[in-house]
């Protein structure tokens, strides 16, 4: 088992330094001048080259590569040109709103898309079948940003008034600021209570506060739910068609024949078995889902990782791009290796394949 | 014991029956997929999609860039005007909610009124033409970009995994770290680089979907080059090339079918998802994404600009996705009982 582990952790080495090049590579393709973009109309040819000099622009290619991965090593991601704050700092403020809404998304994909699988695949050919394929198939068809569009409409304008109404677009209400939980107990400041403390919905529920509780989940629940439909429609088919599979085996034959009900020869012999691939599907989807956060933080205009991103692209903002897309890149193999090292536990045949 | 020996000039590869057993699995994977009601109608909407697209211009009433507000004293982002009554429709509960609906939605539109089916957009154009027109480039795009993928990644893992040892190390982890990247976002990064524009988003939506047919391409070669068929003809020194074409091509081609109509469904969300934040589409062309981005802040007064462009969005990609869906069914042997 350890043996297995570590030879997927050294696998993962040459991918994470590709990825370095591969951030460093698209941060300096991206055309436009980092001096003009920051400095607009005050990008004078001399305090040009005293920017270029103070980020290193002027060095050789190679040497502010070296540089960039010596200080990546050392938890150094540089600065944002037009933020003036690390980005680290920025990464402390942003990652936990997408890391909330991925998982709040994942959470309603599996509780819904895992039940429904299940139930479609029990009943084969059923109307309950039918249905669940028919929905899963116009699932991954909608495009996050026209479902998001669309709840927005219904949910924000057509229901507006009525207990049903939900905000259409931020994190929280105008104006309610929470105290980070740290400073309710009198903690000291540290990044990882940081990270934390920006978690909205948890550290509402460390200063218990119920009323920002819930009002954080309500600006959570829309995107939340647009940003789940793809991956709730792949899992509920591959919830299905792998419990399918396993009610065609012989060792199910056995169980039905020996007369066990239904009930537990799906819910004790079948379901087990089948959620093997169903593990994979959603280690896969936490990867979609981040791709997809960048459209719905858009929309309902989360400054999260997504939108960050997509704001520093736009305005060049070198540091930003390579640091965060460096982080989300990271974090999707991480969880590929996860999600392969929990297959390997799950099923010891790919052990030792 | 002398075994003759044959020169190799003469030595000659044997064809299998010419063909008959792949005609019949084409035909029989064709039967079975249009057996599936889902795949039918996949075929269909596509169907009525390239009939759309292809008679656009004598379908729309007005030009793709036809502005007019001027020439017809309309307003911009006016609602639908649709010649159709309701009148008729009685005043119980149910219908009489379904009849608002309709009505909110330009039906019962006096006849003096000129029709819009879809209303007008932003810059005062007719939605519906539009809509219709956005056909073509949604289709050619999806298309295109995922023809250019499949081109570059079968080439790619046929070479890499009939070559091997090193360079076939190299370039799977090449693949692997663009796979490590949300294709959206690697999407949006190409773009950005090489400046916003419809051929540019075409062709990163079709960088980054390129791993995903090199990767099956190239297992197939392995998976086929260690059968006794490719070992025969590689003893009787067939030259490579002729085995890749003709071997290991061949035996490629159902999963690459599979994923390639699947890979359309997702390009044609990759590329309406580059629109919608705008680098794709083209200002001089009707464009579902673009069309949608450019009217999303106008969401709550003028809903139409948004949901027809989304609709029909859903729609092309929904096609692509049932007859993916009906293909992989049909073609995957452990299907078949």
């Amino acid at each position: 088992m350890l043996r297995f582990i570590l030879r997927r952790l050294v696998s993962a080495i040459p991918v994470l330094f590709g990825i370095l090049l591969a951030t460093f590579v698209l941060a300096r393709i991206i055309p436009g001048d980092p001096c003009q973009a920051a400095l607009q109309e005050r990008a004078t040819p001399e305090a040009c080259a005293d920017f270029n000099e103070r980020y290193g622009f002027n060095d050789p290619i190679i040497v502010q590569f070296v540089h960039y991965a010596g200080d990546v090593f050392s938890g150094d991601l540089g600065d944002s040109i037009r933020l003036r704050q690390p980005v680290t700092d920025l990464l402390i403020e942003r990652l936990p709103v997408t890391l909330q809404l991925s998982a709040a998304a994942l959470f309603i994909a599996v509780v819904v898309g895992v039940p429904l699988g299940v139930l479609a695949g029990s009943r084969h050919n059923s109307k309950t079948d039918v249905a669940t394929v028919v929905g899963a198939n116009l699932g991954v068809s909608i495009p996050v940003f026209v479902l998001g569009l669309i709840l927005q409409y219904i949910f924000a304008k057509q229901l507006a008034g009525t207990f049903l109404a939900l905000p259409a677009s931020g994190q929280l209400t105008a104006g309610v600021i929470p105290d980070p939980f740290y400073e309710v107990w009198g903690l000291p400041e540290n990044p990882v209570f940081q990270f934390i403390s920006n978690i909205d919905t948890v550290n509402a529920i460390l200063i218990w506060r119920w009323d920002i509780f819930w009002d954080a989940v309500r600006h959570l629940i829309l995107p939340a739910i647009a940003l789940s439909t793809i991956a709730m429609a792949v899992i509920a088919r591959m919830t299905r068609s792998s419990l399918l599979d396993v009610l065609g085996l012989d060792y199910v034959r056995t169980a039905r024949a020996k007369g066990l009900r239904e009930r537990l020869v799906i819910g004790r012999h079948a379901l087990r078995n089948s959620m093997l691939p169903v593990v994979t599907v959603i280690g896969l989807s936490l990867g979609t889902l981040l791709g997809g956060a960048i459209l719905t933080e858009t929309i309902f205009n989360i400054t999260g990782v997504g939108k960050t991103l997509f704001d520093a692209i736009s305005g060049r903002d070198y540091f930003v791009i390579q640091g965060f897309t460096l982080v989300v890149a990271v974090a999707f193999v991480i969880i590929n290796l996860l999600t392969d090292i929990l297959y390997g536990v799950l099923d010891p045949k790919v052990r030792v394949g | 014991m002398a075994i003759e020996e044959i020169p190799l000039s003469e030595a000659k590869v044997v064809e299998a029956a010419p063909g008959r057993r792949e005609r019949g699995l084409w035909r029989d994977a064709m039967r079975e997929t249009f057996r599936k009601r889902s795949a039918r109608l996949g075929v269909a909407i596509l169907g009525l999609l390239v009939f759309i697209a292809v008679f656009a211009p004598l379908l729309a009433p007005y030009g793709e860039l036809e502005v007019l507000i001027s020439s017809e004293g309309l307003r911009p982002r006016a609602e639908p005007c649709i010649h159709v009554s309701v009148e008729w429709i009685p005043e119980v509960p149910v219908l009489k909610q379904a009849k608002s609906f309709l009505e909110s939605n330009g039906f019962s539109c006096p006849s003096d009124q000129p029709q819009h089916l879809m209303g007008l957009d932003g810059n005062g154009r007719d939605e519906f033409s539009r809509v219709l027109y956005g056909a073509r480039v949604s289709l050619v795009a999806g298309v295109a970009a995922v023809s250019f993928a499949v081109l570059i990644g079968t080439f790619a893992g046929l070479v890499s995994g009939f070559i091997g040892g090193r360079f076939d190390n190299g370039v799977m982890r090449v693949m692997d770290v663009m796979l490590a990247f949300p294709a959206l976002l690697l999407a949006i990064a190409i773009v950005t680089a090489r400046g916003p524009g419809l051929f540019n988003a075409v062709i990163a939506v079709s960088i980054v979907t390129i791993p995903v047919y090199a990767r099956v391409v190239r297992s197939r070669v392995i998976s086929v080059r260690e059968q006794d068929f490719v070992t025969a003809d590689m003893a009787l020194g067939v030259r490579r090339r002729r085995i890749l074409s003709h071997r290991v091509l061949p035996n490629s081609l159902t999963p690459l079918v599979v994923l390639a109509t699947l890979g359309i469904a997702t390009a044609v969300l990759e590329l309406a998802a580059l629109s919608f934040v705008g680098l794709g589409g083209d200002p001089d062309r009707a464009e579902w994404g673009r069309m949608l981005a450019l009217e999303r802040n106008q969401l709550f007064t003028s809903p139409h600009l948004v949901f027809y462009p989304g609709l029909f969005i859903m729609l092309n990609v929904l096609a692509f996705n049932l007859i993916g869906d009906g293909l992989r069914d049909a073609l995957d042997p452990r299907l078949n009982k």
